[in-house]
């Protein structure tokens, strides 16, 4: 006699589109277990999925645009951050997410980073840290670490990486922390927080890439990455961003760095409007 | 001014300005830009009226920033614009692209200067006309409009939302700094709602819609963000459903409709106006501030005796070619007066198929042509 057992649907399958699976990413990537933190975040804070909007930039974390089953935009390298700015503009209302790379916010979106953050405009950013370009192939970026190898720096990279962290705090986000995708309740926790939390979060996570920077750099399966995440990882709530900058074997710091009041656009938006109405406009204006 | 701060009556003022207004009047209230000599005077000028008339405007960090925060906030409903000046247009190409991709209305303001590279900042020029056409990689056909007045501009710059919402594709007003900067008499009319297109929205439940399916005409109905639709866009190749799609067939399918949307709009998209042209044996082929001395040339031409006529594009893009290759039959030669070093001749050349002679009177920039240079060439073509 055969019986039926029941599995309980997948709550995040609701928010996927099933019908662009198989996808595209690598086995032992981190991107997916991130996305699965992001979609049950979203249920954790009990959003309506109908009013959010999400844009990606391009690379491997940009087709998160392209799996997720909301309002969704895949735009073009490093422009995800103006894109989102307009849109939120345009209907204040949606709850913004973007989903990008570190090669696409930080490298060719970088001054729409640091000006997103100052503009404290109402949106979430969860950045996928892989430390190279993935979908190009492995070549090195703003976030690889000193020495640490790829295709353009076969002899090991001599430029300093960002601290990414440090330069959106700096920049004026009021919500900014770090996970990588091993810490998957905490990541999820933070991202609830950020969709919730008014002005511009920033949240980086740390993501495994076995196929290409593991690869060149020792850890050639998506388990090495999660093991030495598990063996280098301290969790500081509240260090102080200047101090969380990652090095090819260091401590990886994590937790939430920042989480402080600041007035958003909106607020400053306002008080402009206030002012603007109580002017007269078009005084000087000669009508004929 | 209306109850709404919208502007209606007889005023003095630039084409930068005018154009602000006719935005406005169309209905824009969202315009994101960076400042550039010389179409800052559009961005002042909205920063000052969109907080009256319920609008937002945004100081972008680039050019680029400042081409797809308009996409972004077209994708949320509003109707959009940037302005912006030759090394401006040249970072939002990148983005042109994306807005042709996602067949998002948008109107993109180019107060062109003399270039290349930072050029002349202050002076006229209309170098950028092919830079309009092609430059954005991969085939594609977007609408440009080319004023010569403020009153035009600010007539144009309504037209060009309308054709952006009708077709669902980017709309360039590519003026120059001599009408930017000139002021004049700019009427200003009550706008009926009837007169402002508005994109055709999805007439289907969220679980039916198709984002790039169209019904016969080419142009699908537009969602936008936060209605429920859940539907995904992308710059990458994609079928009806807005996935991605990496086959030749369905980068056919796709770029065909893309361009065909205009291609085959093109005789409700163009516009041009005559000047005795029924018994012309010379036609002076201009546009934007170019055609109002040109407009000299050829009366100074009929004075003495040579039959004369003026066409004056106002659409560029997508290019008059059909009326272009008919008068070829009629004229000896065509007079092409740019203030480039040959751009829109090579379309003219192209269309009179060397039935009819064409004749480049350039300019490099910096000032615009004497009635007299293309006298002499009206006169030089004429035998």
């Amino acid at each position: 006699m055969t019986s039926t057992v029941t599995v309980e649907e997948n709550t995040i399958d609701s928010l996927l589109r099933a019908d662009r699976m198989p996808h595209i990413w690598c086995a032992g990537c981190g991107i997916g277990p991130a996305v699965g933190c992001f979609i049950r975040a979203i249920w954790r804070a009990g959003l309506d999925p109908d009013k959010m909007a999400l844009v990606s930039g391009i690379g491997c974390a940009g087709r998160v645009a392209g799996y997720v089953k909301l309002d969704s935009f895949h735009t073009t390298h490093g422009r995800a951050l103006p894109f989102a700015t307009g849109l939120k503009i345009g209907n204040p209302e949606l709850n913004l997410v973007v989903f990008s790379g570190d090669g696409d916010l930080v490298a060719i979106g970088g001054n729409h980073l640091i000006h997103s953050a100052r503009r404290n405009i109402d949106m979430t950013v969860v950045c996928i840290n892989n430390f190279n370009y993935g979908m190009t192939g492995g070549q090195l970026g703003p976030t690889t670490p000193l020495d640490a190898l790829s295709t353009t720096s076969p002899y090991g990279n001599f430029e300093y990486p960002f601290n990414v962290p440090y330069l959106v705090a700096a920049s004026g986000a009021t919500y900014v922390a770090r996970w990588t995708v091993l810490h998957a309740r905490q990541l999820e926790r933070s991202i609830a927080e950020a969709l919730t939390k008014p002005g511009f979060s920033f949240i980086e996570v740390l993501s495994p890439c076995p196929a290409l920077y593991g690869r060149m750099n020792k850890q050639s399966k998506g388990l090495d990455t999660m093991h030495a995440y598990q063996q280098r990882s301290i969790v500081k709530d509240g260090a102080d961003p200047k101090d969380v900058a990652i090095t090819s074997d260091g401590h990886i710091v994590v937790g939430k760095f920042v989480d402080i009041e600041r007035p958003t656009f909106w607020d400053y938006h306002k008080q402009m409007l206030d002012r603007a109405l109580r002017k007269a406009t078009l005084a000087n204006q000669k009508v004929l | 001014m209306s109850e709404e701060g919208v502007l209606c009556g007889t005023f003095f003022m630039n084409g930068d300005v005018a154009c602000a207004e006719g935005a406005i009047s169309a209905g824009c209230r969202f315009f994101a830009g960076y400042p550039i000599t010389p179409a800052t005077e559009v961005a002042e000028r909205m920063s000052e009226r969109l907080p009256h008339v319920g609008g937002v405007y945004v100081q972008m960090e680039d050019e680029m920033a400042s081409m797809n925060a308009i996409l972004g906030a077209s994708w949320a409903g509003m109707k959009a614009m940037t302005a912006t000046s030759g090394p401006g247009f040249s970072l939002m190409m990148e983005n042109l692209g994306l807005g042709v991709m996602l067949e998002t209305p948008c109107v993109l303001v180019n107060i062109q200067r003399a270039g290349p590279s930072t050029g002349l900042p202050t002076l006229v020029a209309q170098g950028d006309m092919m830079q309009a056409r092609w430059g954005s990689h991969g085939s594609y056909e977007v609408i440009a409009l080319v004023p010569s007045s403020p009153q035009e501009i600010f007539d144009l710059t309504i037209t060009a939302f309308n054709l952006s919402e009708r077709y669902r594709v980017p709309v360039l007003v590519m003026s120059d700094e001599a009408v930017g900067h000139m002021s004049e008499k700019v009427v200003i009319p009550r706008i009926a709602p009837e007169e402002l297109a508005n994109r055709r929205r999805p007439d289907v439940a969220p679980e039916e819609y198709l984002p790039y399916k169209s019904n016969g005409d080419l142009v699908p109905p537009m969602a936008i963000a936060g209605e429920g639709y859940r539907f995904h866009v992308t710059g990458l190749t994609h079928d009806v459903r807005g996935y991605p799609v990496m086959t030749a067939e369905a980068q056919d399918e796709l770029v065909r409709r893309l361009v065909d949307k205009i291609r085959l709009n093109r005789d409700d998209i163009l516009k041009y106006e005559e000047v005795g042209v029924e018994d012309a044996e010379v036609i002076v082929c201009a546009y934007g501030i170019t055609a109002r001395i040109a407009r000299l040339a050829v009366q100074q031409a009929r004075d003495e005796g040579i039959r004369t006529g003026l066409l004056r594009l106002i659409t560029v893009w997508p290019f008059a070619e059909n009326y272009i290759r008919e008068l070829a039959q009629q004229v000896k030669a065509f007079v092409v007066p740019e203030i480039n070093y040959g751009q829109i001749v090579l379309e003219v050349e192209r269309c009179a198929g060397g039935k009819a002679s064409t004749l480049l009177v350039p300019h490099m920039g910096g000032g615009v042509h004497s009635p007299q240079t293309i006298l002499k060439a009206i006169k030089e073509a004429a035998q």
